[in-house]
């Protein structure tokens, strides 16, 4: 087929997130909002299955989650980078009790970014992650999201490993001023 | 005359005297000897750190349990470093879950600061405008005899500032291993 549309990729990568959560059986989703993330927050709110749990702060996130697993639900962390400062000290709760943990942060602060007060936490995030004990993958490429969600979802909770999954700011698309 | 405050460990024990299948986590500090004082159990979940989780740890269980009844008790700093997680919890709205604050108006573990509490910051009110149903102040023993029998109702999400004594009785101390406390705590989930 000479066509070009019909090589088209025919769902996206925020599609494919949110079904590698669906199917792993994820419950909770909570979440501090980032362009990044709003496609996926939206499937959330409308599918009856998977709770959404808007936060004040990123940390109330890690504490959710371990309370989740507790009671014998999965959930996932989303957040953006400048919100993983926020969560350093309760990450303890992950390491201590070795709760499996999947948390998804879209990065800022990297590639196009406008805005300088977002580079330095972004700068100190996979750094900062990594020094709380958390096993770092970043994914560059869209074709890439779905598998590592699910790949990333299957450790965590097979074996009780904590995973970070960075989505880079030229996968997510820099945001326009 | 003045009316004389209550004891954290006489309320923890009298909240908690007929939890049947009711899932406990505790803050860190005196809230979780408290509790270990009381009769420790499978479903009791200490918190030795992660200061400012408690709340936000019991409604993720409370969201994954709803057929249970959840408590939190924890201390006045811990809930102020997590004030957040009434707004949080209050968007949930999770019926089955009670946040017991055991309000000594001090920070008990440092050197017996003055908190906010103690300054007059109304937790009660923060509670209460946040969108909790029921949000209390408790001040004697039969406040709490009542409480004890209102968290296994499942009418919440609920919230209790219990005013205590600033006394720190001598420490009762469960196992500091995270995972053990973890582990037995699902398992006994699982059995039931």
């Amino acid at each position: 087929m000479s066509d070009s549309k019909q090589h088209q990729i025919i769902t996206s990568w925020e599609e494919n997130l949110f079904n590698a959560l669906k199917q792993a059986g994820v419950k909770q989703l909570p979440y501090v909002p980032d362009a990044g993330h709003s496609k996926v927050i939206d499937m959330a709110h409308k599918d009856p299955d998977i709770r959404p749990v808007v936060l004040t702060t990123e940390e109330e996130g890690v504490a959710l989650c371990c309370g989740a697993w507790l009671g014998g639900e999965k959930s996932v962390l989303l957040m953006q980078s400048s919100g993983v400062g926020n969560c350093i000290n309760m990450l303890s709760l992950i390491s201590n009790c070795n709760f499996p943990f999947v948390t998804i942060i879209t990065m800022r602060g990297e590639f196009g970014e406008f805005n300088s007060w977002q580079v330095p936490m972004s700068s100190a995030t996979q750094g900062s992650l990594e020094l709380m004990g958390l096993n770092v993958q970043r994914v560059e490429e869209r074709d890439d999201v779905g598998p590592t969600v699910a790949a990333a979802l299957y450790s965590a909770y097979s074996s009780d490993q904590r995973i970070a999954i960075l989505l880079s700011q030229k996968l997510i698309g820099s945001k326009k001023w | 005359m003045t009316v004389e405050k209550l004891n954290r460990r006489e309320v923890v024990k009298k909240l908690i005297s007929n939890r049947a299948n009711l899932l406990i986590i505790s803050g860190l500090g005196s809230p979780t000897y408290d509790l270990h004082d009381a009769g420790d159990n499978n479903q009791n979940f200490y918190l030795w750190g992660a200061m400012g989780g408690a709340a936000m740890m019991g409604l993720g269980l409370a969201l994954s349990q709803p057929e249970k009844s959840v408590l939190v008790v924890t201390g006045d700093g811990e809930q102020l470093m997590g004030i957040g997680a009434l707004a949080t919890i209050s968007v949930q709205m999770p019926k089955n879950l009670t946040i017991a604050v055991l309000d000594n108006e001090h920070f008990g573990e440092t050197g017996m600061q003055k908190s906010h509490t103690g300054y007059g910051v109304d937790l009660v009110g923060i509670a209460h405008s946040s969108g909790f149903p029921i949000s209390q102040e408790l001040t004697n023993m039969s406040d709490i005899e009542v409480a004890r029998d209102d968290i296994l109702l499942n009418n919440g999400p609920m919230f209790l500032n219990i005013k205590i004594n600033s006394q720190s009785p001598d420490r009762s101390l469960p196992t500091l291993d995270g995972v053990e406390l973890k582990n037995r705590f699902r398992t006994s989930l699982k059995s039931q």
